[in-house]
């Protein structure tokens, strides 16, 4: 009973520096010796994206979320309605129009956290579930790099959430302008900055999901939203009563979590000017983030979206 | 280029504290089926995972089909079966397949032929519209044969392929091993399950606690000792004990014992011993010793 010799094979010959061995280099770094051209890339991940997009839409936490969404929008219609009606015997135009806006962005922000709750219990799992089930091994060991697959996935669910918030917050605007005869102030910009903190969310639970369970993940993720919630708070009532404090808290805690901040910006851009430094609540905007903080934001995205392409790469799987 | 479809040299994997894989080499030449066999935990899926790119080795080298674990060009030409096989349950058989046809990088024409000749040789030809949630393990089992094969690989991974399956199953999927084998595909075969690698496997190599102990061909593994089985009338104890001197016996029933003979030249002598010496021959079964026996032996000993 013998053993193959432990090294090479015979027939092999010695390796040499530029022999497959790389030399014997540490193949440290994945995919050394080989890479897939771009064309391809975009291949693979617009076939992820599809195929992540066709697995959302399968799920029941869609059609859940979409169905709590269409149950509110019918609500809101005939709350609206009734309001509307009310407002318009007693008061002047003026009036009516503030309640409409009040009451449309009310709606919004609404739609808001139904998308951020969307984003966050469709994504989730994604990546974290698919490692333990197992579900993901047969997919990594295709010719796919596993950046397509991060990227592929965070496209699907974007497309899903984009849909998703164009209808939602497109039927509420649509309930008051039917009813009310107004649209307000910039309502395209608005919907892409609701859309736009999806987005924060959703990179932030893809990126979690690379290293972490996903009820970790989801109580990470959900915790710094809640983070963002309250920030927004004590940067409203530093703005009002002042107090820089509280108010450069708050500037920190949407750097850390700009979600909140965009939906601020999304009420500023859809109120009128007379409206702007009305009351204090979740609708109001007495500083609006900066054309800066959404430029932040959208790269605070990209920057997420690297970081668990990254992160998934050196991944063990 | 190097000839070898697997080449491992040193490979070393260290999870925290545990040692997985502790300086394993091997070589897997081009068109043979290679069994991976060891004890639970002796490292086998993650010599397998290390080579296909699933984790990364904490140091060492291996080469598959000549480019490092992970080249992409290289996975297109791979198959794998992992030993917890998953899949979207709400998929059909055809769906998932031509999901992974795509994955793979086939075109549509080809996709459309492929799919249902895979589906065709796993056995799963009728099953093609019904929701992977429905199937059972045997069927899971294959679907995930299936989508090994589908790229029409040069090297197959196949980590535990029998374990769900019964032994109509297993046998099927000694078949297509022997098919893949006939086609001139390399097939590396991880299993605890003795019984398979000995009737499927080319060379074996024996794992344990993360490195090879041994590795070889069958005949190499236990030698050229042949197990005969002797059933005849009149086996007196005279003529049992004259047999001890070509190698142990032991005595299964009144009429039926075991000798381990060295080699098969010693068959013809043993049986004319029992014919003159007054037995009635009914059945000579000589078999190779089994790997069992040889495995238990080595893993036992490394203790």
């Amino acid at each position: 009973m013998s053993d193959l010799p432990r090294a090479v094979a015979p027939g092999l010959g010695k390796p040499t520096a530029d022999e497959t061995w790389l030399g014997g280099a540490h193949p440290a770094t994945r995919g050394a010796a080989g890479r897939l051209s771009p064309a391809r890339h975009a291949r693979n991940v617009a076939l992820i994206a599809q195929l992540t997009f066709l697995e959302a839409y399968r799920r029941w936490v869609l059609w859940a979320v979409a169905l709590l969404g269409s149950a509110f929008v019918a609500l809101f219609a005939i709350g609206f309605f009734f309001i509307h009606r009310e407002v318009t015997q007693q008061s002047r135009v003026g009036e009516v129009v503030e309640v409409s806006d009040f009451i449309l962005l009310a709606g919004l922000y609404a739609a808001y956290f139904l998308v951020v709750v969307l984003a966050l219990l469709t994504s989730i799992d994604t990546i974290s579930g698919e490692i333990a089930s197992g579900r993901i091994h047969t997919v990594v060991t295709k010719p796919v790099g596993r950046g397509d697959i991060v990227a592929g996935k965070w496209l699907g669910f974007a497309a899903m959430l984009t849909v998703f918030a164009a209808v939602l917050c497109g039927s509420i605007i649509g309930v008051v302008w039917l009813i009310a005869d107004y649209l307000p102030p910039s309502p395209v910009q608005g919907v892409a900055l609701i859309i736009l903190a999806g987005l924060v969310v959703l990179s932030l639970s893809i990126l979690g999901g690379t290293r972490l369970t996903t009820l970790t993940n989801g109580i990470a993720v959900f915790m710094l939203y809640g983070l963002a919630f309250i920030g927004g708070w004590i940067e409203q009532f530093g703005a009002f009563l002042q107090n820089q404090t509280a108010v450069n808290i708050g500037i920190v805690i949407s750097l850390l979590m700009p979600a909140e901040a965009m939906w601020k910006r999304a009420a500023y851009e859809m109120q009128p000017a007379s409206m702007r430094l009305l009351v204090i609540h979740p609708m109001a905007a007495v500083t609006s983030p900066s054309n800066v903080m959404v430029a932040y934001t959208v790269l605070y995205v990209a920057v997420a979206v690297a970081a668990a392409v990254v992160l998934f790469r050196r991944r063990d799987l | 280029m190097a000839a070898g479809a697997v080449e491992a040299r040193e490979l070393r994997k260290v999870f925290g504290d545990t040692v997985a894989v502790d300086r394993l080499s091997l070589s897997v030449a081009r068109g043979e089926v290679f069994g991976f066999l060891g004890p639970n935990g002796a490292g086998k899926t993650t010599t397998v995972n290390l080579l296909l790119d699933l984790v990364r080795p904490t140091s060492g080298e291996a080469l598959i089909l000549g480019r490092p674990p992970g080249d992409p060009d290289t996975k297109a030409r791979v198959g794998f079966l992992p030993e917890h096989f998953r899949f979207p349950s709400w998929l059909t058989a055809t769906g998932f397949l031509h999901m992974h046809s795509r994955l793979m990088g086939l075109p549509a024409a080809k996709r459309r032929a492929l799919v249902p000749e895979v589906l065709e040789r796993v056995g799963l030809a009728d099953r093609g519209s019904t929701k992977l949630g429905a199937f059972s393990k045997g069927m899971t089992q294959r679907i995930g044969l299936a989508q090994a094969i589908l790229g029409e690989p040069e090297l197959v991974f196949l980590d535990e392929p029998t374990s769900a399956l019964d032994p109509l199953g297993r046998r099927e999927v000694r078949d297509i091993i022997r098919e893949l084998r006939d086609k001139g595909v390399t097939v590396f075969l991880n299993s605890h399950l003795l019984s398979e690698v000995e009737v499927t496997c080319d060379r074996v190599a024996i794992v344990k606690d993360g490195a090879v102990v041994r590795t070889g061909t069958l005949d190499e593994l236990t030698g050229a000792a042949v197990e005969l089985d002797v059933t005849a009338d009149g086996l007196t104890p005279e003529l049992v004990a004259g047999l001890e001197r070509w190698g142990a016996t032991s005595r299964q029933s009144e009429r039926r014992i075991t000798v381990i003979l060295h080699g098969r030249d010693d068959v013809p002598a043993v049986a004319d011993w029992l014919v003159r010496g007054g037995a009635s021959l009914h059945a000579l079964e000589p078999r190779r010793a089994s790997l069992e026996e040889m495995f238990v032996h080595i893993v036992g000993d490394q203790l």
